[in-house]
């Protein structure tokens, strides 16, 4: 996996959506299911990944399962940039 | 039948996990009507106790206010009991485009549409005025009613930080390529008491040609110099392009909403808000009150400015008292205890005191953030208020409380 983007996205995702400092967050940790991004909120995270990488995700790949956590949101950018 | 045995059981089952998890809601019935004094039966069954009340919406003590009351008898013999029929069929009245026009008149907006609440015009009004190119961007903590709204219309959805303008700025210029953005927020923050930089807002609005939505149910008729709402507070009326807000908190308490603001939005709310088109509106005896309400508020702020005063005086004797409390400047008064069961059983000892306020915790409030949340109305009088401080001292005391910081309360109790 490319720890580039796993760090750019780890990194918006603390700055996005992380309110209290003390609260860590992994490459691993359930962000939507574990109750730290709303589903409200994933919208800007879409936006950010196809701006930064100039790819566009289709709304039935942008789900929020495939958004839960940084590695697997990690594998999709991987996906369409391979594309 | 079709209720079967292992269906029931599933349901007791779920009902069951709610009350296992602390968040089983329980209500306590009220012998009297809603006043600064309330008679309570709780647990059911017991003898009534006479308490005072810091819990109700009553911010400006009209629930029960005798010309209030007055004029709902006299509407209810003018117009009637119900209207059975939706207003586009048969369900209008004269007093009903009164009501609108003063509510209009009141807010300083361009026009007004009644709902049968406030929950039902925000359920209604996002889906009535947006589309698929649209964006909504709301802030975090925006009441749960504007949160079902939202997830009813078709526009896209993002967020930002609660009261976090830099954030918003951020969301305006990402989402520029939008034909329209709508900027959310609650007026009145009603767990913290905070309000909504709307002075900002309204700039950052003007800047990225985005309108604003406002929800104002725990401010209309009482914050600003004449109580118009937070519009008014920060300066700018006639500057936000839609309000809503209830007439089942200060404006009377008893039912009913609307959404006030630019008079083609309001239209296509009348065209096409289902909550609008598909229920009933608002009774002809709340509507006569309501209006009655308005023409008090009108009149004088005698009321708001006597809540005013009480609230600070409140929440300067907490804060004397050594209690941790929320900053703000409204008549929410939230009384931080931090720990869930702390706050259960502060709330359980204040109504033994004869002092009826509520507990609230997670998922209400954020983990670690529980408080007793309490709201000054213009029916109390300072003898309420200083029997209400004796209780809260009294209580503070036996869970040594007093005086400490958040720190030293977590280490006692948890967070």
């Amino acid at each position: 996996m490319n720890q580039e983007i796993r760090d750019v996205v780890l990194e918006y995702v603390i700055n996005e959506y992380m309110e209290d400092q003390d609260e860590e967050i992994t490459f691993d940790t359930a962000l939507i299911s574990g109750g730290f991004v709303d589903s409200f909120s994933m919208v800007s995270l879409k936006r950010f990944l196809e701006t930064k990488y100039k790819i566009s995700l289709p709304d039935n790949r942008a789900t929020p399962e495939a958004f839960d956590t940084v590695d697997k949101i990690t594998e999709l950018v991987e996906e369409f940039l391979a594309k | 039948m079709a209720y079967s045995d292992k269906i029931r059981a599933t349901y007791t089952e779920q009902l069951d996990t709610l009350k296992d998890g602390g968040i089983f809601k329980i209500e306590r019935y009220i012998h009297s009507v809603q006043d600064a004094e309330i008679e309570v039966e709780f647990p059911p069954g017991a003898p009534l106790k006479k308490v005072i009340n810091i819990c109700a919406n009553n911010y400006l003590g009209l629930s029960s206010h005798p010309e209030v009351v007055q004029a709902a008898h006299a509407g209810l013999d003018a117009r009637g009991y119900g209207m059975s029929s939706v207003r586009f069929i048969c369900g209008t009245q004269d007093i009903h485009k009164i009501l609108e026009q003063k509510v209009t008149d009141f807010l300083g907006t361009e026009d007004t549409i009644l709902f049968p609440s406030c929950m039902d015009a925000n359920a209604g009004v996002f889906e009535a005025i947006l589309g698929e190119e649209d964006v909504m961007i709301s802030d975090r903590l925006v009441h749960a009613s504007l949160i079902d709204g939202i997830r009813l219309c078709k526009a896209m959805t993002d967020s930002f930080k609660h009261s976090d303008m830099k954030h918003l700025e951020e969301k305006l210029i990402l989402h520029a390529d939008k034909r329209r953005k709508l900027v959310i927020t609650d007026g009145v923050y009603s767990m913290d008491g905070d309000t909504a930089k709307l002075d900002e807002m309204v700039a950052l609005c003007e800047k990225y040609d985005a309108m604003i939505l406002v929800d104002e149910s725990h401010a209309s008729g009482f914050i600003g110099n004449t109580g118009r709402g937070t519009h008014e507070k920060y300066g700018v009326m006639g500057k936000i392009d839609i309000i809503t807000t209830t007439f089942g908190k200060g404006l009377g308490g008893a039912s009913g909403g609307c959404v006030s603001g630019r008079k083609e939005l309001v239209e296509l709310c009348r065209q096409k808000a289902r909550p609008y088109l598909f229920s009933n509106t608002i009774a002809p005896p709340v509507v006569a009150g309501v209006i009655n309400v308005l023409d008090i508020l009108s009149k004088t702020t005698e009321r708001r400015d006597k809540l005013e005063e009480n609230a600070n005086w409140w929440r300067k004797s907490l804060l004397e008292a050594g209690f941790i409390l929320q900053p703000g400047d409204t008549p929410i008064v939230p009384v931080m205890l931090f720990n869930a069961k702390l706050s259960q059983d502060f709330a359980r000892d204040l109504f033994d005191e004869g002092v009826y306020a509520i507990g609230f915790f997670f998922p209400v409030v954020p983990q670690g953030k529980a408080r007793i949340r309490t709201q000054i109305s213009a029916a109390h009088d300072r003898h309420h208020l200083e029997k209400a401080l004796d209780a809260f001292i009294k209580v503070g005391k036996k869970y040594d409380i007093l005086g400490k910081t958040k720190n030293e309360v977590t280490a006692m109790y948890g967070a």
